[in-house]
């Protein structure tokens, strides 16, 4: 397809809680997979790297940052901030810049170090800001996600045990993988025995902040051929959409929805109409995927995205789970990373890194975790402000 | 009770009076309401209008989703000492077609809500300053204040 640019390289800084600066995790990310691609450092031509705004000026300018700590060599950078998208953004540059016929091989990278507990709006006086006026009127994070989770329950009869069953799928896996942050299997006991957050959602439902840093080395087929991979990974679509108006969903950070009075309510919802334009791009089917990678800022949403992604009918994701289907071994494996609820969320590394798990799964190196026979891999992530993304990985 | 005076936690979004309405734009081009309130751009992506009234929003609607905060939110935030976890409900008004977020009043908790309940807007402490007494709005189930007034 014309459309197409090759994964060579992918590398991850494991997700923990390690209190160093984010630079360094870009850089460990970066080098392992420059590494894992065998293209010297010297050879890529434009370093595109996913922004951290809590880490001062150095995040804002990522890709510059990384440029200059793996030793300037006069490739041109850029960095993108979108939120949890920022990763998938940053892709698409260096996506853009290949197709254009301007670069032949890049580095995208992403890397954070993220606070303790809660993440907190600017500060001041500044009602202007949707961030702040939430977190004023005392509205958190896990509070959207546990109206979606209510909202669940109420509308498709989803239990609290369906989603402590997300939780132990994914601590199953993500117990196999050495990048995880958390690798311990936990039960649906231990679920249901930590603190309730935000009704329904408890401790254990809701994915932490973490430290970490992923990083791909992408390049035009042309290159991958010519350096003997030219059966590597292929990124077969990046979509980035923005919402539709009128969204009848309460967004985070809004503290309302759209008003539906004049325009109507959109069809689609937001989360799903992410991956359609995904799936269009790469003219490819919802029956023909994999696997999926998506973000699971909560047990529930899980559940919300399997269906924007149409690998399940709406309503239908619990069915899925109960019956086994998204556990490795299922007929589509959901979050065989572990997803967030193993790595906690590291905002400019995490949607690289879905594509990098993408990226072993389908070279069949993903060891204890491989989805056998993975030819198509799809991501998913929503994040604040209308910024959302889906990357399809194909064989 | 402290006898310092009631002052909005934010300028200009709902009135003080004793049922309050929450303070909204609605856009004199398509209609379109808007809150919290805006007045310099409509997004109605088929709308370029820059011209809307203020309006009072419907003050009962029926609940959306619900939840609670059962831990301490970060600043800006002005947490009760010690902290005192309340419901949060998104309310659905029928004739804006939007859902509103906000705190339920002090007493109920997520076992007293339901999707779909009536709801209506009323005001509550949010915190204290030096100054005054910041209040917000806030849902409250229709039901519990009124005896025989939902269902009329």
């Amino acid at each position: 397809m014309a459309n197409e640019i090759a994964i060579i390289g992918a590398g991850m800084h494991p997700w923990g809680k390690w209190g160093h600066n984010f630079v360094q995790y870009g850089v460990a990310a970066a080098r392992e997979a420059l590494a894992d691609a065998g293209v010297p450092w010297r050879d890529i031509r434009f370093v595109s790297g996913g922004a951290t705004v809590r880490c001062g000026y150095p995040g804002y300018v990522a890709g510059a940052t990384f440029a200059q700590a793996l030793g300037w060599q006069g490739a041109e950078v850029n960095t993108s901030y979108a939120a949890c998208a920022s990763g998938s953004q940053a892709l698409a540059a260096a996506r853009n810049k290949i197709l254009a016929g301007e670069c032949e091989v890049a580095l995208v990278v992403g890397a954070d170090t993220t606070p303790k507990g809660f993440l907190a709006p600017a500060g001041g006086y500044r009602p202007e800001d949707p961030d702040w006026v939430r977190f004023y009127l005392g509205i958190t994070n896990p509070t959207y996600f546990a109206l979606y989770a209510r909202r669940r329950m109420d509308l498709y009869g989803d239990t609290l045990e369906d989603f402590a069953a997300v939780k132990v799928k994914n601590s199953r896996i993500g117990a196999k993988n050495p990048r995880a942050r958390y690798r311990k299997c936990f039960t649906a006991e231990d679920v249901a025995a930590s603190a309730m957050v935000a009704d329904p959602l408890r401790l254990m439902d809701i994915c932490a902040t973490s430290d970490g840093g992923a990083a791909l080395i992408v390049c035009s087929l042309d290159y991958a051929r010519r350096i003997g991979k030219g059966d590597a990974p292929r990124v077969a679509a990046i979509s980035t959409v923005t919402p539709t108006f009128a969204s009848g969903v309460v967004e985070m950070p809004d503290i309302a929805t759209d008003s539906a009075a004049a325009a109507g309510v959109e069809a689609l919802s937001y989360r799903s109409s992410i991956p359609l334009k995904a799936y269009e791009e790469a003219g490819i089917d919802p029956g023909d995927v994999s696997l999926a990678e998506v973000y699971d800022l909560s047990t529930a949403l899980e559940l919300d995205w399997i269906e924007d992604l149409q690998l399940a009918p709406r309503g239908e994701a619990a069915a899925l789970l109960r019956s086994g289907d998204t556990a490795l071994g299922g007929r589509i494996p959901v979050n065989v990373s572990g997803g967030l609820a193993c790595f906690g969320e590291a905002v400019p590394a995490q949607a690289i890194a879905q594509v990098c798990e993408l990226t072993w799964q389908l070279r069949g190196e993903a060891g204890d975790r491989q989805v056998r026979g993975a030819k198509v891999g799809i991501t998913a992530n929503q994040g604040l402000f209308g910024h959302g993304s889906s990357v399809i990985v194909k064989k | 009770m402290s006898d310092k005076p009631l002052a909005p936690a934010i300028d200009g979004w709902h009135t003080m009076a004793e049922k309050p309405h929450l303070i909204g734009s609605q856009c004199t081009h398509c209609d379109t309401y808007f809150f919290p309130p805006q007045d310099q751009y409509c997004r109605n992506p088929g709308c370029d209008s820059t011209d809307f009234r203020e309006v009072e929003l419907s003050r009962t609607g029926h609940i959306w989703s619900y939840t609670n905060a059962c831990y301490k939110p970060p600043a800006p935030f002005v947490a009760a000492d010690p902290f005192e976890p309340y419901a949060i409900a998104g309310v659905q008004l029928e004739k804006e077609q939007m859902v509103v977020l906000g705190q339920v009043v002090k007493g109920v908790s997520v076992e007293d809500l339901k999707v779909g309940m009536p709801m209506e807007l009323v005001l509550e402490t949010l915190h204290e300053t030096e100054e005054d007494i910041k209040v917000t709005w806030k849902w409250r189930p229709l039901a519990a204040n009124a005896n025989n007034e939902s269902g009329a």
